[in-house]
């Protein structure tokens, strides 16, 4: 499909105006606080799920908005303007959700998702990662045991956004040996938060993104029933590749949301602050790094919205999430760079936000896919393996 | 929401990469290295409807819209540069313009057969002066009578040399400012049209350019477009139009480089594999590839909303800065991969490097794409 985009349609341009006014009335003025104080936003995640925004793209009849994948881009954009890490939640709770309705018994479905979202559920977490495997997913080393009728799961997980609030989490383990292909061994479980076996471990004091929560998780001889399993024995991996490719799209969205904080504080400033006699956004190097900004930024939004078009067409997008991924991540990453340069010393500080978009920013290249993954997946769908 | 192409505009830019890859393709480092007016290939260009591609069918065009032009535009650039500016000078500086303030009489006489393809024109809005600064003009009209004597030089006109017509910016009210600014369309057989030898360039060299001189030339008042002091909006209004077709060029020009470099990553070897299953030039192809589609995405959205009558100055702008840079930078990693080669004439790569260079400069250098665009911003 040759895509081009252009215009939402009016139910997409209301998600994103739902979304659009509980970011600016509710997420900005508290954005800054839940960050230094490192607060979860329970209470405003669920609000969100009472807007749709849990379950974006998600049936209807399992509590979801049924809006598609281009609101949900849209939404996510949205929410990010005002509070990243609360936006960071949101996406991996969709994440979550999507990945039990593409691949969940209708059981775990209708047992789970709308737990996840309606609120009732705090979040849902995505426990892929593990302390010695990041990019290098298949190498992951948590196991799974046949036991009776069931599984039992021993290994950790790390960087697992969530993971402490979590009414679910869905978990990769190990359920045959790597012999030489180690993404052929690895199935999918879901494992309730609170779980008899399951340790929630260190909380990681991080850069940015303070007020979400990323945690350690231990399975000790944690058991799960047999229809804990998502999908097929061995399907792990492919599952995992699935979940991430559209929450590439959620991501990109994330720091597209991110970038344009970052430059619509720029252009405040920039009229307000004086320098030499006039105010700075009537100098040309000021005025042509927001130039840049916006440039930038306006082609990750439409890299993003075009995979999220072609995922909402049940076309492939592999590549074209990559894309906007990489593209998004690292354009924000310049654009909030940028920022803090036109605030000057006030870029530095927490008394303004750019500091906090910086810090944000920086790890959309990492999560969900390194920079370097994408140009691995990218690369590969170019040149053929 | 997501839009995908109409079957005309899929045809379309089907039948432009066909004729690329057949007609110029092969010719046109031969044309570069020749300095050669492709002549017979642009008359097949007209035969396909390039020479009007968004000028209605009543007009002589092919009657299709912008998001067709630019397709049209970068497939044609992707076989020859030259080429592809040589039809975006003609199809968004000299048709558009005509057409949107052009007189039903001024149309039938200077639009349609050049729209048909019968004829070629050319746009004359810089001066020797009066580059970025557009305002600064120079060049004069005097109105005697029913005729404006016209005096002054233009330089870097694309198509100059061989084009029957001209749309030309003079100041007909040096008090006004850019509203003193009149346009004229004029032919260039006209006494006291002058031109000089084409210009000598780094790259488009098979798209000749020249200064020409205006030496007591006499234009009637029915050649004058709009009214007196209409010249800068109209010169703008075809700029917004232009800068698609040249964002449209530097996509086609970088898909060039970006194709060939990818071909040859799967062939040359180093230590004993071909250099595309290094990590090194898999990312410079990764990179290569994101950038085009972001400015091909950036492109086609200026022209949906030219399709659609809205205004698309920002966009336009936004389309061409970006699709330009990124033309430097991936025709610049396109060399890197083919090493030696890359810089060697005997292959397309050091053509497309050069032929991109200009893309940052004409129909409104990379700083007059920020100006416009951070005049919007901070409005």
């Amino acid at each position: 499909m040759d895509a081009i985009f252009f215009e939402p349609s009016e139910a997409q341009a209301l998600v994103r105006e739902t979304a659009r006014s509980y970011a600016q009335r509710v997420l900005v003025p508290v954005a800054g606080r839940l960050d230094r104080e490192r607060r979860f936003p329970t209470a405003y995640l669920r609000e969100l799920a009472d807007l749709g925004l849990m379950g974006v793209n998600v049936p209807e009849a399992l509590g979801g908005a049924q809006a598609g994948a281009v609101s949900y881009a849209l939404a996510m954009i949205e929410l990010a303007q005002g509070c990243a890490s609360t936006a960071v939640t949101v996406a991996v709770n969709n994440m979550v959700a999507e990945t039990l309705v593409k691949f969940g018994s209708p059981e775990l479905q209708s047992r789970y998702v709308p737990e996840l979202t309606s609120g009732r559920f705090a979040a849902g977490s995505f426990g892929l990662s593990e302390s010695h495997s990041g990019s290098d997913a298949a190498a992951l080393r948590t196991t799974a045991r046949r036991d009776g009728g069931g599984w039992v799961l021993n290994g950790s997980k790390q960087w697992i956004t969530s993971g402490d609030r979590a009414g679910v989490i869905i978990v990769w383990a190990r359920t045959s040996p790597a012999h030489g292909a180690p993404a052929k061994g690895l199935s999918c479980f879901l494992v309730e938060g609170g779980a008899s076996g399951l340790t929630v471990g260190r909380h990681e004091d991080k850069m940015g993104l303070r007020a979400s929560s990323t945690v350690s998780l231990a399975f000790e001889d944690l058991r799960v029933p047999a229809s804990a399993m998502l999908g097929a024995e061995g399907q792990g991996f492919a599952i995992a590749m699935s979940a991430l490719q559209g929450g590439r799209i959620g991501i990109a969205a994330q720091a597209v949301g991110i970038g344009t904080a970052a430059k619509e504080a720029s252009i405040r400033y920039a009229k307000e602050r004086r320098a030499f006699g006039k105010p700075i956004g009537e100098m040309q190097a000021i005025r042509f790094m927001l130039a840049d900004m916006e440039t930038e930024l306006d082609a990750a939004r439409l890299l993003t919205l075009r995979a999220a078009g072609l995922k909402e067409a049940g076309l492939p997008f592999t590549r074209e999430g990559s894309m906007a991924k990489v593209f998004a991540s690292e354009k924000a990453n310049r654009a909030c760079d940028v920022a803090v340069q036109i605030h000057g010393g006030y870029g530095y500080i927490d008394e303004f936000p750019v500091e906090r978009h910086y810090r944000d920013a920086r790890v959309t290249t990492i999560y969900e896919g390194t920079s370097e993954v994408q140009r691995l997946v990218i690369s590969r769908d170019l040149l053929g393996r | 929401m997501l839009i995908d192409l109409t079957e005309e505009q899929a045809l379309l830019r089907d039948t432009c990469r066909q004729f690329a890859a057949r007609e110029l393709t092969p010719n046109a480092k031969r044309w570069d290295r020749e300095h050669r007016f492709p002549a017979e290939a642009l008359k097949k260009c007209a035969e396909l409807g390039l020479f009007g591609v968004d000028i209605p069918t009543e007009e002589g065009g092919a009657g299709m819209d912008a998001i067709s032009y630019a397709l049209a535009i970068e497939e044609i650039s992707r076989g020859c540069a030259s080429t592809g500016v040589t039809l975006s000078a003609h199809n968004s500086l000299y048709c558009d313009p005509l057409l949107k303030f052009g007189t039903a009489a001024q149309k039938e006489r200077w639009l349609k057969p050049f729209a048909r393809g019968e004829k070629l024109g050319c746009f004359g809005l810089t001066e020797p002066q009066a580059g970025s600064d557009a305002a600064e003009q120079k060049t004069q009209a005097v109105r005697k009578g029913a005729m404006y004597v016209i005096n002054g030089t233009k330089n870097w006109i694309t198509n100059g040399p061989v084009a029957d017509a001209i749309v030309l910016f003079t100041i007909t009210d040096a008090t006004k400012g850019v509203k003193g600014i009149t346009a004229f369309v004029v032919d260039t057989d006209t006494p006291g049209f002058l031109r000089q030898k084409a210009d000598e360039k780094l790259g488009i060299c098979a798209s000749p350019s020249c200064t020409i001189f205006f030496e007591s030339m006499e234009v009637p008042v029915s050649q004058r477009l709009g009214k007196e002091g209409d010249g800068f909006k109209i010169a703008m209004s075809a700029l917004d139009g232009g800068r698609i077709g040249i964002a449209a060029q530097a996509i086609g020009i970088a898909r060039g480089a970006y194709e060939e470099a990818r071909d040859y990553a799967k062939v040359r070897k180093t230590f004993d594999v071909p250099i595309a299953q290094h990590q090194a030039i898999q990312f410079m192809l990764a990179d290569m590839a994101t950038e085009l589609d972001a400015a091909r995405l950036l492109t086609l959205r200026a022209a949906a909303l030219k399709d659609n009558g809205v205004r698309h100055t920002r966009e336009s702008s936004m389309a061409k800065l970006y699709a330009s840079e990124m033309s430097g930078r991936v025709t610049d990693k396109a060399i890197q991969i083919h090493g030696g080669m890359g810089y060697s004439k005997e292959l397309d790569i050091e053509r497309h490097f050069r032929d991109a260079r200009i893309t940052e400069i004409y129909e409104g250098t990379s700083e007059i794409q920020r100006l416009i665009i951070s005049n919007a911003l901070l409005k």
